[in-house]
């Protein structure tokens, strides 16, 4: 290796090589370039069917089946956008997309809050206390990882039709917070065991109470993790079809991805409404997530990785 | 100075409050013209919010109520004798009203039937007892129709206050070694037990059931382990949802987990290593990446079986695109040199696939979508890992000789480990369940060739209305995937730490 570096070639053309192919230290250009074509390719693998998408949404309706693969159509239009959000007149059909957007949104925020809420409590305890039943406790919210979301569908559906909960959210909301809650326990304490103990045991010399330790050290501390966690259920539930499926049958009740099926089954497909609603709904989901993800990436990795 | 800071302490609430403000009436101008198209209006938000609401004050409403219960059943001891009395009493009254209510859910949920005897009826008066009082408030006049459970709740939980205050001031406070943990862990303890738990038991009874459509459900169904030995004969041997059967759609899910794994973690792990190291343009380079990680699965399987349509969709252009040149290229250049031939071979060979209709791609296209959706957070899982390991421990390999492939073979793979062993445990099971893709791409078919366990399991269940044989079929599946966990973690030996 010394040896290699030190010796200097006198032709300038092996000289050119030697610098473009070998370096010492670091990576070679040659290498550079390799990695940076491979990650273009990558991108382009990753981010070109997405593009699609908004080039559907923006053809007009008279050249929806086409082979061309620009990424910006001929003639352009926003046609689709205005029928996705308000309705067309002259069809007689009025939007769905701003109801489908509130029953989602409503559903899946107040699943999450439960299972926030619940969750922070509980996993303070399994990261702070011991008492019998702690491990298996833990085993089991784990083993809830393993069940097939469809798996407790069934029983769910008919508590939830028993319950006269068909086509209410609230029966939607119990079948999400099954997957929710034990996902959350177990992130939030992941994120519990790497606070240090020593910040709770001082204030309690102080003189405070567990109580206080928690909602004024603990909670705090979490803030991040909490959000995290509630990040992470609403993402759950945000995007979920089949479960829908079967609480919600009445058009008034649906969710957005239940919505916007209905453009696919549709008599006649209108791919490109389902494309500008789709665009419209990632949107705002794609920034909040690409703009958290740093943060999604961290919490992740929290009940995996100690020390 | 004090006006100041107070000024200083409100102007960032102030503003947002002006900039929603300003939103909402630029919205709301913007979406005037266009209103009546639209369904939505405040009457459904109102009752959504009414609804949403009235099921969260119930919710911690109750958990609050059951937490002061077992408070006072660690923390408080009774003062005297006929305190003591007192309070175990009311203790125990409230205990059995709970089991009763309890008793009554379990019943009116169909998980067994108390009978139409003087048991049956004493162990639903609770609830009997609440229908009287909201039906009196309604005829009273105190309170709605709408209302009446709200008001019949709250005076119920006064009712229950007022007990409390009494043991509360009939007794002294004492210590309790796990109390704490107990009361913390309860409200989750209650969820789960109401989520997981009971719907699991149903389950099983739903195993050894025959119910079905035709027993209009859990009504008319009938119980008992013949009904549970049929059912396991008919997941054995018959069909599982229409044609395929059970052994065959178990070896595809395999097949179907494997592959995707494998791609996965290798694609994940390519990414990986390329975006691990000092470089221009990293920042652009992973938020590009993790790009169908961001879309929402659902928008993403639609927009994948658009791509798989024969004649528009990409492929199946990018194959045909391919295939044209292929055919010009063996009449020109190639021949020139003497290969025409290879590339008249090729493409004879490569070409427009028919996605939906030849079993084989259509279960070549569900991979593919799965694939694509799932490296980015394997990437992001294993890069997250990369970056934890120090990066002396290559300098000191690099001293010692090692080669590049020596390093990653004996350094990176076991660091790695703790952050590999969940994530494709885990990964396993996600993706043995996860049939949202399939589903949503081919529906299973051509003729459930590319059904997995799970989506025959929900056609079952959804479109042929077997339920009993579902349960049995669900309980199955368990057992398949808690065996294989117990197995690889015995391996492994992971996941230890997590729950120490």
């Amino acid at each position: 290796m010394t040896t290699l570096s030190t010796q200097k070639p006198s032709n300038p053309i092996s000289r050119f090589f030697r610098w473009f192919f070998y370096r010492s230290r670091g990576d070679s250009p040659f290498k550079t370039i390799l990695i940076h074509a491979a990650l273009i390719i990558a991108c382009v693998i990753a981010v070109y069917p997405v593009l699609r998408v908004v080039t559907i949404s923006l053809r007009p309706n008279d050249t929806l089946l086409t082979t061309d693969l620009r990424i910006i159509p001929e003639n352009a239009t926003l046609d689709n956008y205005k029928e996705v959000l308000f309705g067309s007149p002259e069809k007689n059909r009025k939007s769905d997309f701003f109801l489908w957007i509130w029953n989602s949104i409503s559903i899946v925020a107040v699943t999450s809050v439960i299972s926030v809420i619940l969750a922070s409590i509980s996993a303070y305890a399994f990261s702070r206390f011991k008492f019998p039943g702690r491990s298996a406790g833990l085993v089991f919210l784990l083993t809830t990882q393993m069940i097939p979301a469809g798996m407790l569908l069934l029983p769910l559906f008919i508590m939830i039709a028993k319950l006269k909960m068909i086509n209410t959210p609230l029966g939607l909301l119990i079948a999400y917070a099954v997957t929710a809650v034990p996902l959350t326990i177990w992130t939030l304490k992941g994120y519990y065991d790497t606070i240090p103990v020593d910040l709770e045991e001082a204030a309690l010399i102080d003189g405070a109470n567990r109580f206080t330790v928690f909602t004024n050290i603990i909670l705090p501390l979490s803030t991040p993790a909490l959000a995290i966690a509630f990040l992470f259920s609403f993402m759950g539930g945000w995007s979920e079809y089949l479960v829908a499926r079967v609480v919600l049958q009445k058009n008034e009740s649906f969710t957005w991805p239940l919505g916007i099926f209905t453009y696919a089954q549709q008599f006649t497909v209108s791919w490109g409404q389902f494309a500008a609603a789709s665009v419209l709904i990632a949107i705002p989901v794609m920034a909040l997530f690409l703009y958290s993800s740093k943060w999604l990436i961290s919490g992740l990795t929290l009940g995996s990785v100690k020390g | 100075m004090e006006n100041e800071n107070t000024f200083r302490r409100y102007l960032p609430t102030v503003l947002w409050i002006a900039a929603l403000t300003a939103v909402y009436f630029t919205l709301n101008t913007l979406i005037s013209p266009y209103a009546d198209g639209i369904t939505l209006n405040g009457k459904i938000v109102s009752e959504h919010v009414k609804e949403l609401g009235g099921f969260l004050l119930g919710i911690f409403g109750s958990i609050a109520l059951i937490e002061i219960y077992i408070y006072q059943m660690f923390f408080r001891t009774p003062k005297d004798l006929v305190s003591k009395i007192v309070t175990r009493t009311l203790q125990v009254i409230v205990a059995i009203a709970m089991v009763m209510v309890i008793a009554t859910f379990l019943e009116t949920t169909d998980l067994f039937r108390m009978g139409d005897n003087p048991i049956g009826n004493f162990f639903r008066s609770p609830i009997t007892g609440f229908t009287n009082l909201k039906d009196t408030l309604i005829s009273s006049g105190i309170a709605t129709k709408d209302s009446a459970t709200a008001v019949a709740g709250v005076f119920v939980s006064l009712l229950l206050l007022v007990v409390f205050a009494f043991i509360h001031f009939t007794s002294v406070p004492r210590n309790s070694r796990y109390g704490l943990a107990y009361l913390l862990i309860l409200p989750a303890f209650l969820g789960v037990l109401f989520l997981i738990i009971y719907p699991f038991l149903f389950e099983i009874k739903l195993a050894f059931s025959n119910a079905s459509l035709g027993t209009q459900a859990t009504k008319n169904a009938q119980y008992g382990l013949q009904y549970g030995w049929a059912n396991l004969v008919a997941l054995f041997t018959g069909s599982v949802a229409k044609d395929a059967k059970f052994f065959e759609v178990l070896w595809r899910t395999i097949l179907w987990t494997v592959i995707n794994v494998t791609f996965h973690v290798a694609g994940g792990m390519g990414l990986a290593i390329l975006l691990h190291r000092p470089m221009k343009l990293q920042g652009v380079y992973r938020t590009l990446l993790i790009f169908p990680w961001a879309i929402p699965a659902t928008i993403a399987a639609m927009a994948l079986r658009n791509e798989f349509d024969s004649r528009y969709g990409l492929f199946n252009i990018l194959l045909g695109n391919l295939n044209t040149w292929l055919t010009n290229v063996s009449h020109g250049t190639a021949s020139i040199i003497g290969i025409g031939n290879m590339f008249a071979w090729l493409a004879a060979h490569i070409g427009p696939v028919s996605w939906k209709q030849d079993p084989f791609w259509a279960f070549v296209s569900i991979l593919i979508s799965n694939i694509w959706l799932g490296i980015p957070f394997m990437s992001v899982i294993i890069l997250g890992g990369l970056q934890s390991i120090s990066q002396e421990y290559y300098e000191a390999a690099e001293i010692d000789g090692a080669s590049k492939w020596q390093q990653f073979r004996n350094i990176t793979i076991p660091l790695l480990r703790p952050v590999l062993t969940p994530a494709i445990v885990l990964g396993v099971v996600w993706t043995f369940n996860k049939f949202d893709i399939i589903y949503l791409i081919t529906q299973g078919g051509p003729q459930e060739k590319t059904d997995i366990l799970v989506s025959s399991m929900y056609k079952a269940a959804f479109s042929f209305y077997r339920y009993g044989f579902t349960a049995m079929f669900a309980l199955v599946i368990f057992a398949i995937l808690f065996l294989f966990t117990i197995f690889y973690l015995r391996i492994t030996g992971g996941l230890k730490s997590a729950t120490e």
